[in-house]
């Protein structure tokens, strides 16, 4: 595969762009950090096997729509006949509590983790579906499952990233365009680092093990650990009087 | 997400002590590292090495920040963030023609970590201690700085570090040179040895011979058996001797849970210990082994440290000198012996010159590792191997202990003031502590009133 990966410096996104590299495929990152990129990119080289230059890098903020069209062209020129899959796991992150105090960050958050990657995946799903389909895969959240005291505006932005993903799905695979929507449970990343992990809480490289497979399959949501998706059957079925009751 | 109100609590490899405390976690080394006073990595080191200082509560964890940076293969020059772990090292390096030019006994260790213990392997004698092969470190000091330094720049740091048990700075970058090995296999040479006498004249004599030296001893025989043991002499296999395939991945066992405490106990010790000695049998065996098997045998069960249930277990390693004379070894049994310091597994090692680093522990002698179920009277039992241990002239390893007071390292390590005075010029307000450099080394806890910032209580 030659893959565009947006967000592999960190967490899950770092274990999942390894386990790409190490099955040999083709990689370029974006990203907004450069420095940071280059130092994923020499670890990916190292784990794929590839000279140093091997995988290459380019800016791109997912909260920057004008610069989507740049940062594609930089991937499609490097990655030769153009990149067949897409990966997106970068996105903001805030607890309710910090949310709620800071109004300038929840509209980057809002911005990033909605509007920003819909507009992304909107320009990806074009040049995919003109060269025939391909596969876009996007890490949206539990959290966007129901709305829940812990992750009000957080899950806010997934639970509509989730269902653009879901309409991709229905539109567009039958032209070939494979819509991969992860919904991360609770996993020991540097993202959910000042957290206590609750029960069912995954480890990176696993979690990364799970999506590689449903990429490969082509399966349209994938819940890792995949104990979550049962979880969120439960939770989506509690009244309304529990969840306002509970913490959860 | 949930919050739960238990408080956090961080254990070594021995689980003792336990102490409250919270590891930060981030891909992002350099900034969690900012103004806390610990860095740590798998935590494998079996006391309280890793562990904060009473009231600091909390520990940069380094095991998220795992890039390589850099890897040469003409040179076989490795640069990566310090928590990249050996596992990950081997995993990824060995088929492809490297090895780390100097292991500890576990894999589940960390470059960072590797750097702060200056851990030794099987090839002591022949090539020294981890630190030897590093090329250079990139800290973050105590004064919030990011320095870079080598056996030629800044090299007092370098050599307060290696071994330093990251008292100096936290270790954000380690580049090592790694070994070309001719394949990824290992041949080996067992034989059988009838006492401690026997046992350490052939381990001498097989160092100028094999890379690789290393024994088990039965240290619960008395008598003429005392410290009867197999000795395992091993060198990397040539091509036209290995398999042709790749070492194939070993499946681990794992124990899911504590046993009771009262499972190490003096019998099941005894037999564990005779057991080794005569499975081996009397003939000489030799092979080609899986390098994991040669390397890591105790790796092959996770969480073996819970068979020694929650009371927790300790391990006692020192080092005998040469200049000790012969039978330092035999004397060292006999004591153990005689306290019923019985242990289910007794390494015996050679070690070779001592290294840059000022508090690397070996230097030429032997060096000798007891596991103890921690019990009463373990304390006591350490107090009396250490007074043993200073008179003979040796001194022990820092990254097992739990128990070693004060006045007993001191007396060991003549090199304490020289690194001291470095650490102090590098660190003048002693922001840099641990639980252990707290109990051995007389550094000041956190005072009363002084709030770490990063320790708010997340309880609600």
């Amino acid at each position: 595969m030659k893959v565009l990966f947006v967000g592999a410096t960190r967490g899950i996104g770092r274990a999942l762009a390894r386990q790409l590299a190490e099955q040999g495929d083709e990689l370029f990152l974006l990203g907004r950090d450069l420095v940071d990129l280059e130092r994923s990119a020499r670890d990916l080289e190292v784990h794929g096997g590839r000279p140093a230059g091997g995988v290459g890098i380019g800016a791109c903020d997912l909260g920057a729509p004008e610069g989507f069209a740049g940062a594609l062209d930089a991937a499609d020129q490097a990655l030769a006949g153009g990149f067949d899959t897409v990966v997106v796991t970068g996105g903001l992150f805030a607890g309710q509590d910090q949310l709620e105090a800071d109004e300038i960050f929840t509209r980057a958050l809002l911005n990033v983790n909605f509007t920003g990657t819909v507009l992304f995946c909107e320009q990806v799903r074009k040049r995919l579906l003109a060269r025939g389909g391909g596969t876009l895969c996007v890490f949206s959240s539990v959290a966007g499952e129901r709305g829940r005291k812990p992750v009000i505006l957080y899950g806010a932005a997934k639970a509509g990233l989730s269902h653009y993903l879901e309409g991709l799905d229905h539109k567009f695979r039958a032209r070939g365009l494979r819509v991969v929507t992860v919904k991360p449970g609770f996993v020991k990343t540097g993202m959910t680092a000042g957290l206590t992990p609750p029960p069912f809480a995954g480890e990176p490289e696993a979690v990364a093990a799970t999506v590689l497979r449903a990429v490969k399959r082509g399966k349209p949501v994938v819940y890792a650990p995949s104990i979550w998706r049962l979880v969120m059957f439960v939770i989506r079925l509690l009244p309304r009087f529990v969840m306002r009751r509970i913490g959860f | 997400m949930i919050r739960s109100t238990r408080t956090p609590t961080l254990v070594g490899w021995g689980r003792v002590p336990r102490v409250s405390g919270r590891e930060l976690l981030s891909e992002d080394l350099a900034a969690i590292t900012i103004d806390v006073p610990l860095a740590r990595g798998l935590g494998r080191s079996y006391g309280d090495s890793s562990l904060p200082a009473p009231g600091d509560g909390v520990v940069a964890g380094s095991v998220r920040a795992d890039r390589v940076l850099a890897f040469d293969p003409e040179t076989a020059v490795l640069r990566a963030e310090a928590g990249f772990s050996l596992h990950q090292l081997i995993r990824l390096l060995l088929p492809r023609g490297f090895f780390t030019p100097v292991t500890p006994g576990t894999q589940f260790v960390t470059l960072g970590g590797m750097v702060a213990a200056d851990v030794h392997g099987k090839n002591h004698h022949r090539d020294g201690c981890f630190g030897q092969h590093v090329l250079g470190l990139r800290m973050r000091v105590a004064d919030g700085r990011i320095v870079d330094c080598s056996p030629t720049v800044e090299r007092d740091l370098f050599r307060a570090t290696l071994g330093g048990m990251g008292l100096t700075g936290h270790i954000l970058e380690v580049t090592v040179r790694l070994k070309k090995i001719p394949s990824p296999w290992i041949a080996y040479e067992s034989v059988r040895v009838p006492d401690i006498d026997a046992y350490i004249e052939a381990l001498k004599a097989a160092g100028p011979v094999w890379p690789m030296t290393v024994g088990f001893i039965d240290c619960t025989a008395r008598g003429k058996s005392l410290g009867r043991g197999v000795l395992i002499k091993g060198r990397w296999a040539n091509p036209d001797e290995a398999p042709t395939h790749p070492p194939p991945r070993r499946r681990a066992l794992s124990v899911p849970f504590d046993f009771p405490s009262a499972l190490i106990n003096p019998l099941t010790i005894r037999v564990f210990n005779a057991l080794g000695y005569y499975k081996h049998g009397a003939r000489l065996r030799q092979g080609i082994v899986h390098p994991e098997k040669y390397f890591y045998p105790l790796d092959q069960v996770l969480h073996w440290n819970r068979l020694y249930g929650p009371r927790g277990m300790t391990q006692y390693q020192c080092l005998l000198p040469d200049a000790a004379g012969p039978g330092a070894a035999r004397r060292f049994l006999e004591l153990l012996v005689k306290h019923k310091g019985a242990s289910p597994v007794c390494v015996v090692k050679d070690c070779g010159p001592e290294g840059l680093g000022l508090l690397s522990w070996p230097k030429p002698g032997i060096s000798i590792a007891v596991d103890f179920p921690v019990r009463d009277r373990t304390q006591a039992l350490i107090d009396t191997l250490n007074d043993h241990v200073v008179k003979e002239g040796g001194r022990i390893y820092l990254a097992k202990d739990a128990f070693t007071r004060p006045s007993h390292f001191r007396a060991m390590e003549p090199r304490l003031a020289e690194w001291e005075a470095i650490r102090r010029q590098w660190d003048p307000e002693g922001k840099l502590r641990s639980r252990q450099s707290v109990r051995v080394l007389g550094d000041h806890g956190a005072r009363a009133g002084v709030v770490v910032t990063a320790t708010r209580s997340r309880a609600r």
